[in-house]
């Protein structure tokens, strides 16, 4: 029993005491070359990969970060440009609204004035023309009635009173009669 | 050839196709087998070689490296189905990376301090009574530059060869109990035997693991030894 245990050990042979410390030439042999294989692989390859890996990695994300921190700076920056141009933009709009409500002001008291004058300027032209009016209504009147007294005084005398002055001097005279006939009426 | 060099080159193979496998398009943002083999590397190259060695890490991640998967994949052959025997369980591959280690930190010492100064740092160590130099020196001179590569050896080897031995123990005293014995008061001693096979096969599993472990880091302890200026 005990034989095939230990047969196991040693890959089919016997190995007892001191030989279990005495190396085989075949086994140092591919011992050897299994070490120095993966050695070589580990030196050459595998290593140099993964710490390519682990570098770029260490970029990317250092990378990474500093963007991050630029973008901040930069968004930060912005915002208070944004802030300072908000509020300029604010106290811009109050000034031209007060600005504008004098304005306003002052072209309501200008209409109000122009207004008052062009009122007093249609009054006055009113006036002017109604007195214009009456003085033509006056005289018109009373070249009329002029013409009317010289008519009837034709009819009556018969005559034509061909001279102006004569017959004004008449007419006059026959005004006068007829007021003063009137008057002893 | 025997059968433990086709384990030997198997599992070379196999830890060669892994790496390969995992590293051969690495991505920034890893995926798959290649975290596997990203957490493997940096196991040995952050917790044993950078732990110990600090700034002197760079220069013997690859030999660390090597030491720590070939231990590995050597010793937990000793519980995989069809193989059932570590690679390590005989001396040869041992001794070749005991004997690497003696190597790497006697130069890494000699490069560091020269030759002399090395000598000195650690056969003379400062600060002992002279007439105790008798005594501190020979002590060192073995301890130092005889018994650290053997140790580091028989450890390994003298762990993976009972391991394998409890595992064979159990499971064919299990195998005799339960189907050769003629008296039937035998078989509960078999199913016994055979859960003690079971629960040493976990632990072998440990073993592994464990053993690879202490040999990375006493090879880079022994090297950080070596380089450091106080002794």
């Amino acid at each position: 029993m005990s034989e095939t245990f230990f047969s196991a050990a040693g890959g089919g042979e016997e190995v007892e005491g001191i030989q279990l410390l005495l190396p085989a030439a075949y086994d140092l042999l591919f011992g050897g070359i299994s070490f120095v294989l993966l050695l070589l692989a580990f030196w050459k390859f595998i290593l140099p990969r993964a710490k390519e890996t682990l570098e770029k990695r260490t970029d990317s994300i250092e990378g990474g970060i500093a963007r991050a921190a630029n973008q901040e700076k930069e968004a930060a920056a912005l915002l208070v440009q944004y802030r300072e141009q908000l509020s300029d933009a604010r106290q811009e709009a109050a000034r031209i609204r007060t600005q504008a409500q004098a304005e306003r002001e002052e072209i309501v008291l200008a209409a109000k004035g122009e207004a008052v004058e062009a009122a007093e300027a249609v009054k006055l032209q009113t006036s002017a023309a109604l007195s214009a009016e009456r003085g033509r209504v006056v005289t018109d009147l009373r070249k009329e009635v002029g013409d009317l007294a010289l008519e009837l005084a034709e009819k009556v005398l018969g005559e034509a009173l061909t001279n102006d002055a004569k017959a004004r001097a008449v007419i006059d005279r026959f005004i006068s009669d007829l007021e003063s006939a009137g008057g002893k009426k | 050839m025997t059968r433990i060099n086709v384990i030997m080159l198997i599992m070379t193979a196999a830890l060669l196709i892994f790496f390969f496998m995992a590293f051969r398009r690495p991505q920034v943002v890893p995926r798959g087998i290649q975290n596997v083999g990203e957490v493997a590397l940096d196991f040995v190259r952050v917790q044993i070689a950078e732990e110990i060695l600090g700034h002197h890490a760079k220069r013997f991640t690859v030999l660390l490296t090597t030491m720590f998967f070939i231990v590995l994949a050597f010793n937990i052959t000793g519980i995989l189905p069809l193989m059932h025997i570590a690679a390590n369980s005989l001396i040869a591959v041992p001794l070749i990376l005991g004997f690497s280690a003696y190597i790497a930190f006697n130069y890494a010492g000699i490069k560091q301090h020269g030759l002399k100064h090395y000598l000195q740092m650690n056969l003379f160590p400062p600060g002992v009574p002279l007439p105790l130099y008798l005594l501190v020196t020979p002590i060192e001179a073995v301890s130092t530059f005889i018994f650290r590569p053997v140790t580091l050896t028989i450890r390994l080897v003298a762990n993976m060869l009972a391991g394998h031995m409890l595992l064979v123990l159990f499971y064919g005293g299990a195998n005799y109990l339960l189907f050769a014995s003629d008296s039937w008061l035998m078989k509960p001693l078999g199913v016994f035997s055979f859960v003690a096979g079971f629960a040493f096969t976990l632990f072998e599993i440990l073993v592994a693991f464990l053993q690879a472990y202490i040999f990375t880091l006493l090879t880079a302890v022994y090297i950080s030894g070596a380089v450091s200026e106080e002794h």
